[in-house]
């Protein structure tokens, strides 16, 4: 298996791995966001949380 | 077996199941995208007519399918939303969008990477790239709606709405457009005339398979936070091992 | 009090919208300067090469039409809103669609009709043939009351909201893009001595289709902007 003549992709490789790219590019961000804001939503509930044991008090 | 569907429509109970859910969505995903890739590249054989730039077929053609028909199921949670009042239905909507928003973008992105090579623009006016343009314009409108509204009721609903309103229309669309294309006697994105080599829909099939488990599972996700968020002021969601750390 | 008839309410509602327009004449013709000015930009961008103008002519009239139409939009609900007159309209018991639609057909007259009578003008600056005008103005005839109604949907949902003359722009043009077609589609078939007909007949298919929903839709999307 040539492996250089493989990511060449017969002189399409800026337009295959491009796309490829992009998909792997976009998925990544995607995930990082949603994992991102399920964490600032978390701390935000334990800020709400710790602000009513506060009032309580 | 009786199961109580209705128990899930809670946002409670949904957001226990959905995390559950995730894990068995995630990995199969990645399985079939990893399947995908090796039978796209080193299983399926060359084009004839357009050598190796054909493999981005494996891609985009999917990004397509599931951009239109996460806009669909969108629409009809919506929709339910909209009917029936069940704010979860509404949630959900709104998770789906920037998934859906994501894939026309890859739809065009890789739409416009094929059409450079093998018809010489980067940019190709056929019907289904320029209906797939506005799909994209009918999701950002729709998030951005939803972005501008304060109330999370009202936003449901108007989003509800224009969703609604869009997919109606996105047959109208697709038609005008394609009217439009062969009046101006655009290009077609297409695969060359012969039909497609076994391991070619094999490869397509798993990655279709593949992104459409993943978006559920990476909706699935945003739509727990965004139960988080809504129900922020309710018992069960300070009782949770998450919050309560 | 008797009860109106759906033809008094629409010609109150009617009356009533295009009066107090006229007290603010400025801001009726301001959308046909906007679009008088934006068909008069193309050429000096594009240079004056008669031909390709001549092959422009519908679209840039088209487009300039849908955008002068999209301009005028927040003046079809905010004023209304804002003085609680939206909020009085919707606790009547007449029919709130009827009352949209009269809105919209006074929206239409003051912002499309002028625009069907002044595109021969800007068409003849593009030399367009007699043949092609006759077609523009029947398809903008048509295609602008549509305009208008796709319009009111989209002022409906974003009443009140922040960004809204580029929001209601964002929701509405992709929905616009049919009418869009098919109106620059007939002129362009008169042009290449084909008939106009099916473009027309789509767009008078609009039309009806619209007629039908867009007050009604249009109604809804007010009742859930005024909770």
């Amino acid at each position: 298996m040539n492996w250089t003549e493989f990511f060449a992709m017969k002189g399409y490789a800026l337009y295959v791995w491009g796309s490829y790219g992009i998909v792997l590019l976009v998925l990544m961000v995607e995930i990082i966001l949603v994992r991102h804001k399920r964490k600032i939503t978390l701390q935000q509930l334990r800020l709400i949380r710790d602000a009513e044991s506060l009032e309580s008090i | 077996m009786a199961i109580n569907w209705f128990k899930y429509s809670a946002p409670s109970t949904f957001y226990g199941l959905a995390g559950k859910m995730i894990p068995w969505l995630a990995w199969p995903a990645a399985l079939l995208f990893c399947t995908g890739m090796y039978i796209g590249f080193f299983v399926a054989p060359t084009d004839a007519v357009q050598s190796e730039a054909y493999r981005i077929i494996f891609v985009h053609v999917p990004a397509s399918i599931l951009s239109m028909l996460i806009y669909l199921v969108m629409a009809g949670y919506a929709a339910l939303g909209l009917i029936f009042n069940t704010r979860l239905s509404s949630m959900m909507a709104t998770a789906l969008a920037p998934t859906g928003a994501l894939f026309a973008f890859i739809s065009l992105w890789t739409g416009a990477l094929w059409g450079k090579p093998m018809w010489g623009a980067w940019w190709v006016w056929d019907a289904r790239l320029t209906s797939e343009l506005i799909l994209l314009f009918l999701y950002l409108g729709f998030i951005a709606l939803q972005s501008s509204i304060e109330d999370p009721r009202r936003a449901d609903r108007a989003g509800a709405l224009l969703a609604i309103v869009g997919s109606v229309n996105v047959p109208i669309i697709y038609f005008s457009v394609q009217w439009w294309n062969t009046m101006h006697q655009g290009s077609t994105v297409k695969l060359s005339g012969t039909s497609m080599h076994i391991a070619m829909q094999q490869a397509m099939f798993s990655m279709l398979a593949a992104m459409w488990l993943y978006a559920i599972a990476i909706s699935l996700s945003r739509v727990r936070s965004i139960i988080l968020e809504r129900e922020r002021n309710t018992l069960w969601v300070a009782e949770l091992a998450e919050v309560k750390q | 009090m008797n009860t109106l008839s759906v033809y008094s309410l629409l010609d109150l509602v009617i009356r009533r919208d295009v009066i107090l327009a006229m007290r603010r004449r400025a801001d009726v013709l301001t959308t046909l300067i906007f679009f008088v000015l934006v068909v008069s930009l193309f050429p000096l961008a594009v240079g004056s090469e008669m031909d390709m103008l001549r092959k422009m002519a519908p679209g840039v009239v088209w487009v300039a039409a849908l955008l002068a139409s999209m301009l005028s939009l927040g003046r079809m609900f905010s004023a209304d809103f804002q003085d609680g007159t939206l909020e009085q309209m919707m606790l009547v018991p007449q029919s709130l669609s009827m009352m949209v639609l009269g809105k919209i057909a006074a929206h239409w007259m003051l912002s499309g009709l002028p625009l069907v009578l002044i595109a021969p003008v800007l068409g003849l600056q593009f030399d367009m043939s007699g043949d092609a005008l006759l077609v523009l103005v029947i398809s903008l005839l048509i295609g602008t009351p549509v305009l208008s109604m796709i319009g009111a949907f989209g002022a409906a949902l974003t009443l009140g909201l922040r960004g809204g003359g580029v929001l209601v722009s964002l929701l509405v043009l992709p929905l616009c893009v049919p009418v869009l077609i098919f109106g620059t589609g007939a002129v362009t078939a008169v042009t290449g001595g084909v008939s106009a007909a099916p473009n027309l007949a789509l767009l008078g298919a609009f039309l009806l289709m619209s007629l039908l929903f867009t007050p009604w839709v249009s109604a809804l999307a007010l009742r859930i902007s005024m909770e």
